[in-house]
């Protein structure tokens, strides 16, 4: 497998179907925050109250902290842990994998409860493992790949680095 | 694995640092971090023991400019250079899309090098990764040194060259950045290799950082060109 074929892109479709799904998941659990970050550190989207914390550098940890439980997750003989709980004396938060390459992660604090953000997660978790694939399924076939965007910009390359 | 977000307008490519314990990775970034404007970086995150050494990785975003109207925004990573932390040195790796072998040229460093490429390559073969197919540079770092190595003798230890295969890629081509030299040729035997483009550096005082940076950036964006 090329490094290439491993690039995704997505639409402002698809980034509307995304933030629809996780404005309903934050009213019906009554969270503060979601935050869709990949699993090599990007991050994707980020809906509901806007965080006051750096979300470049949260989203490198976040992904980070999913890889290196999934590493614990093997060594004691599980394929992986699905979702992860830390909680805080105010904020928690909630991890939970997508379709094996996002991770969902949902702030909250005491206006809620650990049992209805986990069950709220667990539908909106279903509806973006279905959209993800697909935007996947479409970057490895081929169609909405990048070479569209920058094909034909050797040039402007070359001058942004002189 | 870079991603394009339409909706920001940005391409986001994640570049690793990878290279020997003590070797300069974390200096690299360190640098980085103090030249740029602030406006153009985030924070650099350091996982860190108490004693300064990386424990898990440093993290630098900065934005290298706009192209066709997207902001080019590159995550720096580094990974542990510890042989004790491989596990999490492998995690790093996860969706790069360039990679800096940070190697020193302390003589004495020489198999703590090797055995740090053996190990880059082992670790991105595990993905299912081809570093000879990808955005892939070499910086020898700490040349200020009197016990520097010469610079031949790095090259034939770090960077002997793959053999090229595809025949359309058998063709003499130039290494842009020394004259004279080149990146893929023939070698008197008959077969083509090819080799890394590789950079000299004293990371503590910055030379050779921009150069290194700007060149494996340009071609991470070349393969999306």
């Amino acid at each position: 497998m090329s490094v290439g074929s491993a690039s995704w892109s997505f639409t402002e479709d698809d980034f509307g179907a995304i933030t629809t799904s996780l404005q309903k998941l934050l009213f019906e659990c009554n969270a503060r925050c979601a935050l869709l970050v990949d699993r090599s550190g990007q991050l994707v989207a980020t809906v509901g109250e806007q965080p006051h914390f750096d979300p470049t550098a949260f989203a490198t940890l976040t992904a980070a902290d999913f890889s290196a439980n999934d590493q614990l997750a093997k060594l004691i003989g599980e394929t992986d842990f699905n979702s992860l709980f830390h909680q805080g004396e105010k904020e928690s938060m909630y991890l939970a994998d997508v379709a094996r390459r996002v991770i969902l992660v949902v702030l909250f604090d005491t206006r809620t409860t650990l049992g209805l953000v986990r069950l709220k997660m667990k539908e909106t978790v279903g509806d973006l493992t279905k959209l993800f694939e697909e935007v996947f399924s479409r970057g490895t076939g081929g169609q909405g790949q990048p070479e569209g965007l920058l094909h034909g910009a050797e040039d402007e390359i070359d001058k942004l680095f002189g | 694995m870079s991603m394009i977000n339409y909706a920001s307008r940005e391409i986001n490519c994640k570049i690793v640092y990878y290279g020997p314990g003590l070797g300069g990775k974390t200096t690299n970034l360190e640098h980085v971090y103090g030249k740029v404007k602030p406006d153009t970086r985030g924070k650099l995150i350091s996982l860190a023991t108490e004693t300064e050494r990386t424990l898990f990785f440093d993290f630098l975003p900065v934005d290298l400019g706009t192209i066709r109207g997207f902001k080019t925004r590159f995550h720096l990573y580094t990974v542990p250079g510890q042989v004790y932390y491989n596990a999490s040195r492998k995690l790093i790796l996860k969706g790069v899309d360039g990679i800096v072998f940070v190697a020193d040229s302390q003589i004495e460093r020489m198999e703590a090098n090797q055995e740090a490429m053996q190990n880059l390559y082992d670790n991105m073969a595990e993905y299912g990764y081809d570093l000879t197919k990808m955005p892939f540079l070499i910086q020898y770092n700490k040349r200020d040194l009197p016990n520097a190595a010469p610079l031949g003798e790095l090259q034939n230890a770090l960077n002997p060259g793959w053999e090229v295969q595809d025949p359309a890629r058998q063709r003499l081509t130039p290494d842009p950045y020394h004259a004279g030299e080149n990146l893929v040729e023939q070698v008197p035997t008959g077969e083509w290799i090819e080799r890394a483009t590789y950079f000299e550096a004293v990371a503590v005082t910055g030379d050779g950082v921009f150069d290194t940076l700007k060149a494996v950036s340009k071609l991470v964006l070349k393969t999306l060109a």
